[in-house]
């Protein structure tokens, strides 16, 4: 490593070129100060903060700030890859300090958070800039001391040379770090996992005590000068229009300092028509809500219903299929062939996220640009679609990225911000527009419902020798409304000689998106309910038919029958499947799913009273994400969360259509997980030697059919449809 | 801060054991006087009914959902929020739900807090059908329930510990209000 020449060619070009070059994709200007050249790099230098780049600070108290890059949304990842990067740079976990990066897609990439991506995606790259900064600060220490930087080693946040046994703190040794020219990143050399100091700790978050204090964190928090506060009221049927409002009478309302129709247009995840009513405190502005008239012209989605949706769905199930995506061997030979064939039909609701902070965004308006403050997990979204709709370039168009008190994958749509960006133009200033219960409920992107049209068949030994699924969702010709689709390697499939995948979808005006494990956390409660009844079709343990069909050739690529087989076993073992005898009312129900990379077997133990009041008594998670638990902490609460969210989805969880609207509007009548109905859950590891990844999503879509399972072994009942609430599950 | 209206009322009452005057609209909930007029943002706003928890503060010691609760009803009262725990953050529940990491998102968080700190006051060693009794209004989105149960235990017996001990700054800034 040289010092930096005079050359015109920047860092930044420098960096990006090598890294274009090396591994083939853009991974952003991992190290570059805000300077193109030589003389400003010094002059950085100068301030009391010796600016390492766009990830790391060091002060000369050795004090380390490290950038969080990602949206945290409550999976951890403000904590997370700032340990990757210090793992490496080989400093104490007490002497780090974290600070939310802006969305900058400059100085960095990849400014997202979903599809639990976050640890495949930056597990490498985060790892190589702290290496890399190591090596910058060895290369400082050497040209300090006019050793060779062979001769140099790290520990804990200092540069050794052994041989004369001196050591520099990295403190001392930032400023002169900043003058060199950064490595290219994959040429760094990272640690042995084996040596891992910090990965495999069980760090805690790193906002925890301001989380517990109460300070100011979140989007809802954010207070800039001169901000007003806004409500938006929308159509309830989705796309709808204002006809007219009382607006004359709404701005004589207390507080109200202005209120105006926003036409919107047609793209139900952009800006869509409603009314804004701007006041001095959202207070006023909601209280005013209550005084609003408005006449909508509500357009055709006013004619669905959930009823509707049923009603099509089953007249879809009789008709051809629309698609086929899967036809191994001849399904129907192998059902007139079969000692049992079984049909069922499965279904699930539209179910909403309910992200415990509703949605809400901060915007200013001023000589033509945007600041935007937001919870968002793809904040680059919400800064295209503010530039596309409201006409402001993106480069005049700043995002701030603030924790989000919950995300799911709600946050991923973008539409508060473009709202909130709408409301500020108008005023010309600074406004929080913030979404009540009600609006949060009732314009959501929604989980769609689906429907499974089964069949199965074993032979006479009890071998699942054909398997079809006829699946009706909603869509428009060759494609599914979002997060609507199901892949064409669903298990069973690949490990069945005969197997058919066959989709009809029917048009929907409700707004669809990803829900925590989108596609599986519906598909999973279908596909491994099926299997249950397969095996006892088949007169089989559930636990060793499904073994036995991993003891199939598996056709083409998909998921990896040993990793599944080793998390069936090792849940098996630590739950006792098998081994107890339950009374009546009581049993276990055991389910796999392979979802965002992750191999998760669930088993659950529920009891159902005979006025068939369900309680979950125990869950048993084993999970397989590679071979580190990157934070053992933080990866536990992920995994019992998503349990206890499949658990409250399974439970009660429903999101109806009338009329085109929605019925449900608070947490009354869309029922979360509440503390007494938590049961404990042990969680498992089963460390393989496969890539490291996520951990957000994938222990969810095993838990509502483990439960529906369980449910059978206890009462005999066979649930085909959720929520569990619409049930009458008592018995004598 | 003031807000011109007519059917405003002035209130006065203690905040986290200081005094503390506002003039709002007498059916201004305290959860937004709070958040937007004395710039206290820990309470939050989860649904605006009292089904969620998540702006739980204490009146007298009581734990109330702010987000239904008037500032009319407010006048005279001892209101203590997250903020007053404990000057330093080191009540023994905050110090409890630190050492278990707590928190996925953390905005249910505050709230969870106040109704445990009302249980403990009341009840100094809950059972665990006690803690799901008196946290039932609370929710959890993300699900860190059993870290709040296993939390709530051992704030329960560190109190104990420290009751046997000295006054500590952390044990002594659990009392209510008036100090």
């Amino acid at each position: 490593m040289k010092e930096s020449d005079q050359s015109s060619l920047t860092r930044r070009e420098f960096l990006r070129s090598t890294a274009i070059a090396g591994g083939g994709f853009v991974i952003g200007a991992y190290f570059i100060s805000r300077v193109g050249n030589v003389a400003e790099a010094f002059a950085a230098t100068q301030t009391t903060e010796t600016p390492l780049g766009a990830f790391i600070r060091i002060t000369p108290d050795n004090i380390v700030t490290i950038i969080a890059k990602n949206p945290e949304i409550g999976q951890g990842v403000k904590t997370h890859l700032p340990m990757m990067i210090a793992e490496e740079l080989d400093v104490e976990w007490n002497n780090v300090r974290v600070e939310q990066g802006d969305f900058d897609t400059v100085k960095y990439s990849e400014q997202w958070a979903g599809n639990s991506s976050a640890t495949p995606i930056n597990w490498t790259t985060m790892r190589q800039v702290g290496a890399a900064a190591r090596a910058m600060l060895i290369a400082a220490a050497a040209q300090t001391w006019s050793v060779p930087e062979s001769e140099c080693d790290t520990a804990a946040g200092s540069v050794t040379h052994k041989p004369t046994n001196r050591r520099l703190s990295y403190g001392t040794l930032a400023a002169t770090a900043t003058t060199l020219t950064p490595p290219a990143l994959d040429t760094v050399r990272l640690k042995d996992p084996k040596d891992f100091r910090i990965i495999g700790q069980r760090i805690h978050g790193v906002d925890n005590h301001a989380i517990l204090t109460g300070k100011p964190l979140y989007g809802i928090d954010v207070s800039v000068p001169d901000m007003k506060y806004a409500v938006y009221e929308k159509c309830p049927v989705f796309g709808g229009k204002v006809s007219s409002a009382n607006l004359d009478e709404i701005k004589n309302q207390p507080g109200v300092r202005n209120a105006f129709v926003i036409e919107g247009g047609n793209d139900l995840r952009g800006l869509l028509g409603g009314v804004a009513i701007v006041a001095d405190t959202w207070y006023a502005a909601n209280a005013a809500r209550k005084k609003l008239e408005v006449k909508w012209d509500e357009g055709p989605a006013a004619k669905q219903s959930t009823v509707g949706f049923a009603s099509m769905a089953e007249q879809l199930s009789k008709q051809k299929p629309q698609r086929l995506l899967r036809n191994d061997g001849d399904v129907e030979a192998a059902l007139k062939s079969a000692a049992r064939v079984v049909n069922a039909a499965y279904t699930y609701p539209f179910v909403a996220h309910a992200t415990l902070e509703p949605q809400n965004c901060t915007a200013r308006y001023e000589d033509g640009k945007f600041e935007v403050w937001a919870g968002s997990q793809l904040p680059a979204d919400g800064r295209e679609m503010i530039s596309r709709t409201l006409g402001v370039p993106e480069k005049d168009i700043i995002i701030h990225m603030v924790r989000a008190g919950g995300g799911f994958g709600r946050r991923l749509h973008v539409d508060s911000m473009v709202e909130a960006a709408a409301i500020a133009k108008q005023i010309g200033g600074a406004v929080k527009l913030i979404w009540s219960r009600e609006d949060d409920m009732r314009h959501d992107f929604y989980r769609p419902a689906g429907f499974h049209y089964l069949t199965g068949a074993v032979d006479i030994e009890g071998k699942l020798t054909a398997w079809k699924d006829h699946f009706i969702s909603f869509g428009e010709g060759d494609s599914f409304v979002l997060a609507g689709g199901i892949s064409a390697s669903e298990f069973p499939a690949r490990f069945v000689p005969n197997c058919t995948i066959e989709t009809s979808v029917m048009p929907l005006g409700v707004p669809t998106g990803r829900l925590r494990a989108p596609g599986s956390n519906g598909i999973a409660f279908a596909i491994e309910s099926f299997l249950d009844e397969m095996a006892h079709a088949a007169d089989k343990d559930p636990l060793q038919f499904r073994l036995d069909i991993l003891s199939n050739t598996a056709a083409g690529n998909g998921a990896d029958p040993v990793r599944i087989r080793g998390v069936l076993e090792l849940v098996a073992q630590k739950s006792g499947w098998g081994a107890t005898k339950h009374p009546r009312g009581t049993g276990m129900g055991l389910a796999f799913y392979f979802s965002h990379r992750g191999y998760f077997a669930e088993v659950v133990q529920a009891t159902v009273t005979r006025a068939g009041k369900v309680k979950v008594d125990k869950v048993w998670v084993a999970g397989d994400i590679g071979p580190t638990i990157i934070n053992p902490s933080n990866a536990e609460n992920q995994v019992q969360g998503a349990v206890l969210d499949g658990l409250a989805q399974a439970l009660g969880q429903e999101i109806t259509i009338e009329n085109g609207r929605v019925t449900q509007a608070n947490f009354k009548n869309f029922p979360l997980m509440r503390i007494d109905r938590v049961p404990a859950i042990e969680v498992h590891w089963k460390l393989s030697d496969s890539p490291v990844t996520g951990v957000g999503e994938p222990a969810l879509p095993p838990a509502p059919p483990a439960l529906c399972n369980a449910i059978f072994a206890a009462t005999g009942r066979r649930i085909r449809s959720l929520p569990l609430s619409k049930h009458d599950l008592s018995w004598s | 801060m003031h807000i011109s209206n007519e059917q405003n009322m002035k209130v006065a009452f203690r905040l986290n054991g200081k005094p503390a005057a506002v003039d709002a609209p007498a059916e201004m909930p305290l959860l937004w006087v709070l958040r937007d007029i004395l710039d206290l943002k820990g309470a939050k706003f989860g649904c605006g009914l009292g089904q969620c928890g998540a702006c739980t503060v204490h009146v007298n010691g009581m734990p109330i959902r702010s987000c239904i609760w008037p500032i009319s009803a407010t006048a005279g009262v001892d209101v203590l929020t997250i903020e007053g725990l404990s000057p330093s953050g080191t009540h023994p529940l905050q110090r409890a739900w630190e050492e278990l990491d707590v928190p996925q998102c953390g905005y249910c968080q505050a709230g969870q807090i106040m109704s445990a700190a009302a249980l403990l006051a009341k009840t100094p060693k809950p059972t665990d059908e006690q803690i799901d009794s008196a946290m039932q209004g609370n929710v959890c989105r993300c699900g860190t329930y059993l870290r709040i149960r296993q939390a709530i235990k051992r704030a329960s017996a560190s109190r104990r510990a420290d009751a046997d001990g000295p006054a500590t700054e952390s044990n002594r800034a659990h009392e209510p209000v008036d100090r």
